[in-house]
């Protein structure tokens, strides 16, 4: 089916819709939350968190035999906070850094969550087949009582994070200076944490552990380049999420045999690439325009104020000039004086100049610019 | 007259990693003085505001302010941590920085009102930032970006003030607006600390000094104690300043 037919579908199918909200929803918290790990400089934690819920996702079957997503994902959100803890533990109590901690805790987690697999793979068991899906996550199989449940702990997330935002303002931009206020900084930092671990279990069915960091980051990395109000930028990042969410489910129906949490993530990336080029103060397309917007004016200012020296010596400040004059001046090109003619500061006759009085006016202000800009 | 005291410190040992960094220091900071902290690099200075302010744990030792433990008397206090502590690309305003210091008296939760947008554009008026209100942070110069931070503790409308490295890497003028403005302080009867470098202005611009380097060299009124032998003590060489008496 074409994406034509796809968007008629969720109106209409049941399964489709299921997916599309449940998507939609993970993108929204996912982006609201994954601004503040930006902004924490925690990026990788989200990585970390989720490669380390995997052995948790395994123990969970082992123990209880069944496939519940329920049962799964608590196993995953107590491996998941284990792993979030042990990293603050190295961070704290040996020399290591943050990055070092991260990587030992993903890669010891990921790697003893896949021998566990494997082991599971090999038991007698017919029941066993599909904990895999969780590397890359399936969305089909979200279920409707899913999707209530992450509409449930959004909203929650939602209420706290509106209760306590000038706390979270607060340890974000300047952790200590919290401290000597007196507010709670470890409270804080543990509700933002718990959260963004709860964001990241609830993907894990949907994106999968090994996706599921880019969830969190990209829209949020998107958002901040269109804004400089973190209130903006988390309502962008979740407007983003929530898009990729749905764009992607939208692709990945309509293509068959796309596997919806790999599509949500290209889409977020596409995304955070768009914004990096093409957002108006920090984009790279922009940044590059007023480059050279600026060597031009800097170029025509820097003969303009040859020319200024000249005409001020001068009682008749339209008292014309050689243009030959000019030409020991590297400045000049012939380029420069059409577009100064254009502009009315300078009149061309021939072979002669003069500076109007426009001309004259602009260029003795040109030093001063500065410091009104100011 | 019996002189009234701001802060005490008694028997304060910090270490890290079992390197002292701050060695049995007593401390007893008068009412009403402009006071420096002066030592050199890894002397400490920074590392006894912040245990002084609560956001290190010594190992040993006690704090009071005005006779109370910090956390009974944080309202009184105020903090300007070092610029480069934080993140300048954050997403958010002049205002909005310099309102995070009313947060303290609004406790949790409460949100900041007209009164509270009230302090934080008078402070912002009185280090000259008015007009920068809604410049987004990092477009500030490092001079402007100290000064809010000075507006930020100024709407904090504390007694005691604690101040790390205000003068780094700001130009003349700023540095004679903040110096003004701590002249101000004293003379409404606050009590300002300042972690210095400038060793040629501590005679200009201080009344008091603590000579620091891991132990408490001295402290005293500039006058009586800024001479030779306590900095050449402090910085362990033979170190010569012109004293202006």
């Amino acid at each position: 089916m074409d994406l034509q037919e796809y968007f008629n579908l969720v109106f209409t199918d049941y399964t489709l819709r299921t997916i599309t909200i449940g998507t939609a929803i993970l993108g929204a918290i996912c982006g609201m939350l994954g601004s503040f790990a930006v902004l924490r400089k925690q990026s990788l934690l989200g990585d970390a968190i989720s490669h380390a819920s995997l052995p948790g996702i395994a123990i969970a079957f082992l123990i209880t035999g069944t496939k519940d997503t329920n049962v799964l994902l608590l196993g995953a959100l107590i491996s998941g906070l284990i792993g979030a803890f042990w990293i603050r533990g190295i961070v704290k109590n040996t020399h290591l850094k943050t990055d070092t901690a991260l990587g030992l805790i993903l890669s010891v987690f990921f790697g003893f969550g896949m021998l566990l697999l494997t082991f599971i793979q090999k038991m007698p068991n017919a029941n066993q087949s599909g904990l895999d899906k969780f590397l890359f996550g399936q969305a089909a199989t979200l279920l409707i009582k899913d999707v209530w449940f992450m509409a449930i702990v959004t909203s929650i997330c939602l209420a706290v994070l509106l209760l306590f935002w000038k706390e979270f303002k607060l340890l974000l931009f300047d952790a200590d200076y919290a401290k000597t206020l007196g507010f709670n900084i470890k409270f804080i930092d543990a509700l933002i944490t718990s959260f963004i671990v709860l964001a990241i279990v609830l993907g894990l069915q949907t994106v999968g552990v090994v996706l599921m960091s880019a969830m969190l980051l990209a829209p949020a990395a998107a958002a901040r380049q269109w804004t400089n109000s973190l209130s903006t930028m988390v309502v962008l990042a979740a407007i983003f999420g929530l898009l990729a969410g749905v764009v992607g489910t939208g692709i990945s129906a309509s293509q068959s045999n796309l596997s919806t949490g790999p599509v949500i993530v290209l889409v977020a990336a596409i995304f955070v690439m768009f914004s990096f080029i093409f957002s108006p103060s920090r984009g790279l397309l922009f940044r590059q325009i007023r480059f050279l917007k600026n060597r031009r004016d800097l170029k025509l200012h820097k003969t303009l104020s040859f020319m200024f020296d000249l005409v001020k010596t001068h009682e008749n400040k339209s008292h014309p000039h050689a243009v030959q004059i000019l030409n020991n001046f590297q400045g000049y090109t012939r380029g420069t004086l059409k577009k100064l003619e254009e502009e009315e500061y300078i009149k061309v006759q021939g072979k002669m100049w003069s500076m109007t009085e426009k001309g004259y006016q602009f260029s003795s202000n040109l030093y001063n610019q500065n410091i009104e800009n100011e | 007259m019996e002189i009234k005291y701001a802060v005490t410190v008694d028997d304060l040992t910090v270490a890290y990693n079992y390197k002292p960094v701050l060695w049995d220091i007593d401390l007893a900071i008068p009412e009403g003085v402009l006071m420096a902290i002066v030592g050199p690099n890894g002397a400490g200075k920074s590392t006894l505001i912040k245990s002084i302010l609560g956001i290190i744990n010594p190992i040993a030792g006690s704090v009071s302010i005005y006779g109370k433990s910090y956390d009974k008397q944080r309202k009184l206090v105020a903090y300007v941590p070092q610029k480069g502590s934080v993140d300048w690309d954050f997403p958010t305003t002049a205002l909005d920085v310099v309102k995070m210091g009313t947060y303290g008296s609004l406790g949790w939760v409460k949100r900041p009102g007209k009164a509270q947008k009230k302090a934080a554009l008078e402070a912002l008026e009185k280090v000259g930032m008015l007009a920068f209100k809604n410049r987004q942070i990092s477009q500030l110069s490092g001079g402007q970006q100290q000064r809010v931070f000075l507006a930020r503790a100024l709407a904090q409308n504390a007694s005691i003030y604690f101040m790390d490295e205000p003068f780094q890497g700001v130009d003349a003028t700023t540095e004679i607006t903040i110096i003004n403005i701590l002249k101000e302080l004293r003379k409404a009867g606050k009590t300002v600390v300042v972690v210095h470098h400038d060793l040629q202005t501590v005679p200009e611009y201080f009344d008091w000094v603590t000579f620091l380097n891991v132990k408490k060299i001295a402290t005293g009124p500039v006058k009586e104690i800024f001479n030779d032998d306590n900095l050449t003590k402090t910085y362990g060489i033979n170190y010569k300043v012109s004293v202006q008496q």
